[in-house]
């Protein structure tokens, strides 16, 4: 019995990882004012970048950072085109997704020859006992996931950048006022969500051990309903990933059982986030100067 | 001009020479100075548009002047930057808040100079700083709590502590006084005397005479953008500073139709002959929650009933109510008919047409051309046949108005936005007044327009009372509400203190009402 | 405070203002068209890059392009089917953008529509004429994606809610929704699409010209250019488009107007999400027969950049709806050379840059056209 739990926990967990690392991308962009829907193009590049990184050097640790790399660089083209050359958030958000889809198809194409998948690459290799726990626990990614939740709950309530952070993304005047540069902390908060949507995508790559078209499947999508679900509030949006992730761990092992349809499982985030915005369990009001950059900036 | 006691040895804290601030076309500040000596409280008064805000943020380093020297405390800091200005010790308070909403008072007093202790921030500390800092001035409000629970006056304590907390000696309020209650007002004075006496110098912009006589020491009129007396409060009057205001070539814009014996029906009388009728009208804002506290009149057809008093005083959101873009407790009515429920398009139905006091905001929308603002909020009027829009009449009604009203250039299809402000403020009144209309809201409608456009503009609104319609009219402007009314009533803080007929009022009269040191038992009967 | 004398005014700008007048008109044009012109010599520049990356030369890659698409009747008859999707979720989202609102769920509404009208083609009799059954796939395509586009505007008008999160989210129930009742009960076996419709079919353009043989494009063509009219006439000539603008641009304005903002917001959605519904017709009756899921395709989400680049004017959605449809079909083209993905790249590009472009632009325009009244009143 205890043995169904753990193989629960540790699929739920193994789920839960690239939701948990984009969704605290998501917290810190939206904080500031931007809005997050380019969550999944950041984690489609850097699951690209990473395998890219990973195969080119033998080494996962170097996929990570290449990963990484791939998501602070589309966060930036994000930060560019909004902040400086103030283009709509939306519009330019949804031109990063479909920018970061059709590249990783150019470039695996080009580099790697294939239009489905690039080769083998190499990552934490675990050995896979019992319940797996054991093998996420030798992963770091998995605990730099769960780590991020704390370090991003840490940075938004504990430090002047967060503080910084959160006047910008409520009342960038004010900020203003008092001498802070609005641009300059979008930037660097709009540059972490890449860097932390990224290594989501990072986990991925690494997990499967390569990179396929579109393997991000709408995760970037489900870490900004958790986002938004959660409040913007780190622990919180942590805590919906694992919900999210503990629904679909569910659905997957009564897959036999006919009980409940697999679309309605995979509904679940997104309704709950539809609700969330409706207010009918307590209103989840966002930051007061999301999507609009034309204050201050 | 009375200059105040031959000043001591010490440098002034302020003292600007000529400042010459210029943005575009308009010349804001005219060869404007100041001398402020420290330790003092100083009030800068005048009309709206005088220059005292402009000066001010030059002082504060918001503007760069193009002429002029600046001086504070004996060092020269001619065109310095808002972080310098903080620097040196100069605060200034806006009017409105800077505040974020979400934080405590702590962090917003503390927001961009963040006390930390290996990296992370002090809350503790932060909290025990700003407690000291409040109880040392006086200031009080709790430094834990978040800001958006505060009140307007807490609020504005929490804006002050800023200033002060970042070194201000030197602080700039510009009008202070124009979201608080009478007993918050008191606070601030003790505030400030308190201030003072340390050894801080305090600049207060305002227009409330009453105020100015109750606070400060020295007062520096402005008028046009230059300063024209300087007065020590002690050696003055409300009367002596109202002239200064205004200059000594006071001229009363006469009523224009002189042969004609304005008709005086008796106040407050409701009976057969009213138009518009308000009882007990009660309008909550934002951020207050009395406005409107309790206001009732009648307007009679055929006349003009004009709203005198400074901006803040609940007069826009009364107009807001009577349109139907607020909520409100209390009767409005039309001829009889009850407009209580009425959604804004019904109450135009009803007759009530509605001249706003922001016609970038309201009005007008910039990017339609002249027809189509000419039929706004009348679009239903000029359809044919299941809903589409009836072009030729649309046109000929452009045609028509631009004509009568002299909308230029001649050119219906123009976006508004390409307009001066003159002749889009012509669109709105022209449609306004081309409506079938029975009660006319007109707030501020000569607000921005050239001198030419706004004699037309008072022919018009007589005309259409000599037409037997009824005119609420709410101006800014003294001059227009004396020239155009019949009835006159002063608001201020949310009732109405006074209401004569035009005969009794001149500005002596007016003026302690509109400034407060009159507050009046509410209207007098006839 | 007291006031007698009027403050000082300068005097009034000359009345004649040729300039200030053209520059009213002129101003628009040049903001309506310039970031798309911008946005494509951006794309262009973008896309030598990536071929040359690829070894190829971007002369040849473009004429191979243009070979492939409008210089053979196949290609063309392709790029017309792909326009004709794109024209109704385009004008879709435009009709949003025009209310201030922002419709991200297209994908959603345009398979509800089909969905629904394949349901429809199942229960109808056999061998009914298609100028019978037209009318009823329409307005039934009409109404799936309708109601779908009027929840987020709904909630928007209730609660607040944000159209562009509640849109996406709703896309995502939708489409589940959707592959739920296919999968587990509609679909013919081993597929993913549902059995033929009954009567309705529309003819493909090959029937009636040759050349367009083996093509998708079909009659459904003439729906979206009529459909495209009636969005104009709407918008442009009827109260109800005056009122949905004038909330677009300015609320308060509108309001003041008379304007129920919020039922405005209400019919503008539902509108956007019936236009996107009725563009699943140009799959289920003009195409297949039959609804496949996933046979968007991605052409909900194109609508919002057919729509920011045809600057949501329902011609500039249509011209907007043949430049993509070319750039996608060019892509098939051109695979042989170089990675059909190159055109998800410069689509993405071209988005990119017209959304960055048009505050720059509008920028620019302005301070030059204040400049010229500033000389003119100084003068």
């Amino acid at each position: 019995m205890t043995m169904l739990v753990l193989a629960f926990l540790a699929q739920t967990l193994r789920i839960a990882i690239p939701y948990l690392f984009a969704a605290m991308g998501g917290v810190m962009s939206e904080r500031s004012g931007m809005i997050g829907l380019t969550l999944e193009g950041y984690m489609l590049g850097g699951a690209f970048c990473a395998a890219l990184g990973a195969y080119y050097s033998g080494s996962a640790w170097v996929g990570v950072i290449a990963g990484a790399a791939g998501g602070l660089a589309l966060g930036m083209l994000y930060a560019v085109s909004c902040i400086r050359f103030r283009g709509d958030q939306v519009v330019v958000g949804i031109a990063i997704n479909l920018l970061a889809s059709g590249a990783t198809r150019f470039f695996l194409k080009l580099v790697f020859g294939s239009s489905a998948n690039s080769p083998r690459v190499s990552g934490f290799n675990a050995h896979q006992t019992g319940s797996g726990l054991t093998a996420l626990a030798q992963n770091p990614l998995v605990w730099l996931g769960v780590g991020s939740v704390l370090v991003i709950a840490w940075l938004i309530y504990r430090t002047p950048f967060g503080l910084r952070v959160r006047a910008v993304g409520e009342h960038p005047s004010a900020a203003q006022s008092v001498g802070i540069s609005v641009s300059k902390v979008r930037y660097l908060a709009v540059g972490l969500s890449g860097i932390l949507a990224g290594l989501g995508g990072v986990y991925l790559a690494l997990d499967q051990h390569q990179f396929t078209t579109e393997m991000t499947a709408g995760r970037g999508f489900i870490a900004l309903a958790a986002t938004i679900f959660g409040r913007w509030d780190p622990a919180r949006a942590g805590l919906a990933c694992l919900l999210f992730a503990a629904a679909e761990t569910l659905q997957i092992q009564l897959q036999g059982s006919q009980s409940i349809p697999t679309q309605f499982v995979e509904m679940i985030p997104y309704l709950l986030t539809i609700i969330a915005l409706a207010g009918v369990v307590g209103r989840a009001v966002p930051p007061a100067a999301l999507g609009k950059v034309d204050s201050a900036a | 001009m009375t200059e105040p006691a031959s000043a001591s040895a010490e440098p002034l804290a302020i003292h600007l020479t000529d400042i010459v601030k210029r943005f575009g076309a308009v010349l804001a500040n005219d060869c404007a100075s100041l001398q402020v000596r420290r330790g003092e409280i100083h009030s800068l008064v005048g009309e709206n548009g005088a220059g005292k805000s402009t000066l001010m943020r030059v002082l504060s380093g918001m503007y760069e002047p193009q002429a002029g020297r600046m001086e504070v405390n004996g060092r020269d800091v001619t065109g310095w930057s808002t972080a310098q200005a903080i620097e040196a010790g100069v605060g200034m308070v806006h009017q409105h808040f800077m505040l974020v909403p979400t934080l405590t008072v702590a962090e917003n007093v503390t927001l961009g100079r963040e006390i930390t202790r290996g990296g992370q921030l002090d809350r503790e500390r932060a909290i025990r700083d700003v407690r000291a800092l409040s109880e040392r001035t006086g200031l009080t409000v709790r430094a834990e709590q978040r800001v958006s629970e505060l009140s307007v006056g807490e609020a504005q304590r929490v804006e002050i502590l800023k200033a002060l907390y970042r070194g201000a000696r030197i602080l700039i309020l510009d009008e202070p006084t124009a979201v608080l209650s009478p007993p918050e007002i008191e606070e601030l004075w003790t505030v400030l005397r308190g201030m003072r006496d340390r050894g801080e110098t305090i600049v207060l912009i305002t227009h409330k005479l009453d105020e100015v006589m109750a606070i400060s020491d020295t007062i520096t009129v402005m008028r046009h953008g230059r300063t024209v007396e300087r007065l020590r409060t002690a050696d003055t009057t409300p009367a002596a500073i109202a002239r200064a205001m205004v200059g000594r070539d006071v001229q009363l814009v006469p009523d224009q139709s002189a042969g004609r014996a304005p008709t005086q029906p008796p106040i407050d009388r409701i009976g057969a002959s009213t138009l518009l009728t308000v009882e007990d009208l009660h309008v909550s804002s934002t951020s207050r929650a009395n406005a409107v506290a309790g206001v009732s009149f009648t307007i009679a057809p055929g006349e003009i009933l004009g709203i005198a008093g400074v901006e803040g005083n609940g007069q826009s959101e009364l107009l807001d109510a009577l349109a139907g873009f607020r909520p409100s407790r209390g009767r409005v009515a039309i001829d009889g008919r009850d407009l209580t429920d009425l959604s804004v398009k019904q109450r135009g139905d009803a007759g009530l047409s509605h001249i706003p006091e922001d016609r970038h905001l309201r009005g007008l929308i910039l990017d339609y051309s002249v027809a189509d603002n000419l039929i706004l909020g009348q679009q239903h009027r000029f359809t044919r046949g299941g809903g589409r829009l009836d072009e030729p009449r649309i046109h000929a009604n452009a045609a028509r108005q631009i004509s009568d009203y002299d909308i230029r250039p001649r050119n219906a299809a123009l976006p508004a936005r390409a307009l001066s402000g003159g002749n889009q403020q012509k669109i709105v009144i022209a449609r306004e007044m081309a409506r079938p209309f029975q009660v006319l809201l007109a707030a501020q409608p000569t607000r921005g327009v050239d001198v030419g456009a706004i004699e037309f503009i008072h022919a018009r609104l007589r005309s259409a009372r000599d037409a037997g319609k009824a005119i609420l009219l709410v101006s800014a402007d003294l001059a227009e509400v004396l020239a155009l009314s019949d009835r006159i009533a002063v608001m201020y803080g949310g009732r109405f203190v006074v209401v004569l007929p035009r005969a009794e009022a001149s500005p002596e009269v007016l003026g302690p009402y509109m400034t407060g040191a009159d507050r009046g038992d509410g209207s007098r009967a006839a | 405070m007291v006031s007698i004398d009027k403050v000082e005014i300068t005097p009034a700008p000359p009345s004649a203002k040729p300039t200030l007048a053209a520059s009213g008109w002129m101003t628009r044009a040049q903001e309506a068209v310039l970031p798309p012109v911008v946005a494509l010599l951006i794309a262009a520049v973008v896309g030598d890059v990536l071929i040359l990356s690829y070894g190829q030369s971007p002369g040849t890659v473009y004429r191979l392009l243009i070979e492939g698409t409008w210089a053979n009747a196949y290609g063309f008859g392709q790029v017309l089917y792909k326009t004709t999707t794109l024209t109704f979720t385009g004008l879709a989202v435009a009709i949003g953008l025009r209310a201030g609102l922002f419709n991200i769920g297209a994908e959603g509404q345009l398979a509800a529509g089909g969905f629904l009208a394949a349901l429809v083609g199942l229960v109808l009799p056999h061998g009914l004429p298609a100028l019978l059954t037209l009318p009823l796939y329409f307005v039934v395509a009409a109404i799936g994606g309708g109601v779908v586009g009027a929840v987020p505007g709904a909630l928007k008008a209730r609660f607040g809610a944000h159209e562009v999160i509640t849109t996406i989210m709703l896309n995502f129930v939708v489409l589940a929704l959707l592959n739920y009742f296919t999968a587990a009960h509609l679909a013919v076996a081993g597929t993913l699409h549902t059995n033929a419709i009954h009567s309705g079919m529309l003819s493909r353009l090959a029937s009636f010209w040759n050349g367009f043989h083996g093509s998708a494009a079909n009659l459904v063509l003439l729906i979206a250019v009529a459909v495209t009219i009636g969005a104009w006439w709407y918008l442009f000539r009827m109260r109800g488009g005056f009122e949905l603008r004038a909330v677009g641009l300015q609320p308060e304005a509108a309001e003041y107007g008379g304007v129920n903002v919020g039922r405005v917001w209400i019919t503008a959605m539902t509108l956007s999400g019936a236009i996107a519904g009725i563009g699943g017709l140009n799959f289920v009756l003009g195409y297949k027969g039959y609804y496949e899921d996933g046979f968007a395709s991605g052409a909900g989400f194109m609508g919002i950049a057919v729509a920011i680049v045809g600057r949501s004017h329902p011609v500039g959605v249509l011209l907007a709806a043949l430049l993509f449809a070319t750039i996608s079909q060019g892509g098939l083209a051109v695979n042989a050379l170089v990675p059909q993905q190159i055109v998800d790249v410069l689509q993405a590009v071209v988005i990119i840059a017209v959304a960055a472009s048009v505050p720059e632009v509008r920028r620019v325009l302005r301070t030059a056209a204040g400049r010229a009244a500033a000389s003119l009143r100084t003068a």
